[in-house]
């Protein structure tokens, strides 16, 4: 009987194509938004991250409590010793310090008049040491649109916007007025080196980035830092792992009850991170209901008319004696059956954009424009084992609910009326 | 074993007895009257028509026998079996195992071919391959088809498709068939080429033949003629 349903499916087009296609196309849709979204996730993890977290981040617990100040009067001192031990205690973790501060930068005319001031914030990373990743977090490279990236003590780069309504070139010489951290005033003359640009309104509006052993210097923070930032091999973010190192390096301070005493936090400690994981894992639960609806009806409309037209075969088959809960079973098989090769296929068909896109990158930087997020313009795709069969539930369900409540049209029928219409 | 869910033969003189049968359409507010009190006994072996212009109730007494559909008032019972009386199941059992149906417009499954046609009723009881095998070869040997077998209705004549019919209803080896206007969509020498062949089944299996005909051509080769007119028997040969 399996082998009289597949013959049927296959030599009659007209009963398995439309919903072949069908299928095909939503579990297309839903295995490549389930990448898209994948890389999106990714994307911000990544940029949140490099940017502002770290996977694991080390502060005093004063400048943790009031963390979005970037308390500077509270940072880590004799951070070059904390450093030393979290290598020896974590070797596999990428320790690194980060200090962010504001203040006006200054540019000067020919004359070396204030020809042009605004508030920025900064950021100070560790680009200069041999062998620092720092750069490359940053994306420094990618985003510089003139001049170079900073290879120099000395040096500052300065981000698109600020850049474009000042009229800062690479090259000028600007300055930079800010406080130390303990509150005295204090500037620093810097060479542009270039201008970044990273895609990203809350990174591009007025932003400069300097060497930390410069910002060190301008803030007087020799051997302390805002922050410390731990990165794991890879750069890839194991929450297991990072929830394991901030347990056990929060174990050891538990006794110490110094308010400047380093408190260890991570990635997802963050609320916004945590509940933006939270909502689109949630959206995306949505968007494949709300998907699975939508295929159900458009193919049990398909399987009322393909029903229709097949009156003739169930009076037929119902004479021969087959009985209606036959019938319909054999319907469901016959769906379910459609239902495995439209999601074989979409899955590869979805699979294979994913894969495309993972390697090339979807650049949507004209639609995210003016979106203060830490994310980067250019998504890739990501390719998890999940992929394989999250599209196959919902193309095989939609496509069995589908014929379930077309078929019923069929079981109510009366069977005298089905068999009526054979003539 | 027994099961009871199945349809049981039972011992009975009368392959078909009708008694008293009406059956009623709804129409509108009221209703059509397309059968009244229909009288009928078939015994084994009968090859019988059912004539009378269109309209007269063939059609429908024919489906009440086949179970395909239940009359209004009265009763039939089917080689000892009070139609009426048996579930869905059983009814389809009935058809499946002792009925055999034969349609004016042939209804081929156009998907499939000759051979699964005539297959599927086997595939319904279960039968392994060898036997269904077996069956459907001799089927259509009788029908004159084995060449066709790999054929799709699609590709072959009027003709051809009524003998697939046939050979679809005689595979199982019914104790009835029933055959509606077998003829219609034939010309002559196809009809009397179907009707010998039928003619011939009936004689060497004793398979009950029961048409339901407006055809001349067809009512020569009837051993007993019942003549319908406004759902009623209006002459019966037999009595
Ligand atoms: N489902 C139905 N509803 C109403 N009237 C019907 C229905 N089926 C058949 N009839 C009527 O019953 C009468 C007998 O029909 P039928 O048995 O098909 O006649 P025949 O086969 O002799 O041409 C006809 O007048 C027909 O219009
Ligand atoms: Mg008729």
């Amino acid at each position: 009987m399996f082998s009289f349903i597949c013959k049927g499916i296959i030599r009659d087009r007209r009963r398995s194509l439309l919903p072949v296609v069908v299928v095909t196309i939503g579990v297309m849709v839903v295995v490549f938004l389930d990448g898209l979204m994948g890389g999106m996730m990714d994307n911000m993890v990544r940029m949140t991250a490099n940017f502002q977290t770290g996977h694991l981040k080390v502060m005093t617990r004063a400048y943790a409590a009031d963390e979005a100040q970037k308390p500077n009067d509270l940072a880590l001192l004799g951070s070059g010793e904390l450093m030393e031990q979290l290598h020896r205690d974590y070797p596999e973790v990428d320790w690194t310090p980060r200090i962010f501060f504001g203040g006006l930068l200054d540019i000067p005319d020919e004359n070396g008049e204030t020809k042009a001031q605004g508030p920025v914030t900064g950021q100070a990373a560790d680009l200069l040491s041999k062998g620092s990743k720092e750069s490359a977090r940053l994306g420094l490279e990618k985003a510089i649109t003139a001049g170079h990236i900073i290879t120099q003590p000395g040096e500052i780069l300065v981000s698109i916007d600020f850049a474009e309504s000042f009229g800062v070139k690479p090259g000028d010489r600007v300055t930079f007025f800010g406080s130390t951290m303990d509150g005295a005033m204090s500037f620093a003359n810097y060479r542009v080196a270039g201008i970044v640009r990273f895609g990203n309104s809350m990174l591009d509006r007025g932003g400069v980035i300097l060497d930390i052993t410069d910002a060190r210097l301008l803030l007087d923070m020799e051997d302390a830092t805002g922050e410390i930032f731990g990165f794991l091999p890879g750069e890839k973010y194991l929450k297991e792992q990072v929830e394991s190192i901030k347990t056990s390096f929060n174990h050891q301070q538990a006794g110490n009850p110094d308010v400047y005493a380093p408190v260890m936090t991570q990635l997802m400690d963050q609320d916004m991170m945590r509940q933006t994981l939270g909502y689109t894992d949630s959206m995306s639960f949505f968007m494949l209901l709300l998907l699975m609806v939508a295929l159900s009806i458009v193919l049990w409309n398909a399987g009322v008319l393909g029903g229709i037209r097949r009156y003739n075969e169930f009076g037929v088959r119902l004479a021969m004696g087959e009985e209606k809960r036959q019938l319909y079973r054999s319907l469901l098989t016959e769906s379910l059956v459609i239902g495995i090769i439209g999601s074989a296929v979409g899955t590869a068909l979805g699979l294979l954009i994913c894969l495309l896109l993972s390697r090339h990158g979807l650049d949507y930087s004209a639609v995210m424009k003016n979106i203060a997020m830490m994310i980067d313009p250019v998504i890739h795709t990501r390719i998890t084992p999940r992929m394989y069969y999250i599209g196959v539930i919902p193309g095989i369900l939609s496509m069995l609910v589908g014929t379930a409540l077309a078929g019923r049209k069929i079981y109510k029928r009366n069977t005298a009326l089905l068999f009526k219409e054979l003539d | 074993m027994i099961n009871v869910k199945q349809f049981k033969r039972t011992e009975s003189k009368y392959i078909i007895r009708a008694e008293g049968l009406t059956k009623d359409y709804p129409v509108g507010e009221g209703h059509f009257r397309a059968l009244s009190d229909i009288n009928l006994t078939f015994s084994e072996g009968e090859f019988a028509g059912l004539v009378g212009p269109s309209g007269s109730g063939k059609t429908t007494l024919l489906n009440i026998i086949g179970s395909l559909d239940t009359p209004t008032s009265g009763s039939v019972a089917v080689l000892g079996r009070e139609v009426s009386a048996l579930t869905a199941k059983q009814s389809a059992f009935l058809r499946n195992r002792h009925i055999g149906f034969i349609f004016q417009s042939y209804n081929l499954l156009p998907v499939y071919t000759v051979y699964e046609n005539v297959e599927f009723t086997l595939l319904l009881q279960k039968k392994n391959r060898e036997e269904r095998h077996k069956a459907v070869m001799e089927a259509l040997d009788w029908v004159g088809l084995t060449e066709k077998k790999d054929a799709r209705p699609a590709q072959l004549s009027g003709g051809e498709s009524q003998r697939v019919a046939i050979a679809r209803a005689m595979v199982k080896r019914p104790a009835i068939v029933l055959a509606d206007e077998p003829s219609a969509n034939l010309d002559a020498e196809n009809s009397h080429h179907i009707l010998q062949t039928m003619q011939q089944l009936n004689s060497e299996l004793k398979t009950t033949f029961l048409f339901a005909t407006h055809d001349e051509k067809v009512m020569q080769y009837l051993q007993r003629v019942i003549s319908l007119r406004d759902g009623k028997i209006e002459k019966d040969t037999n009595s």
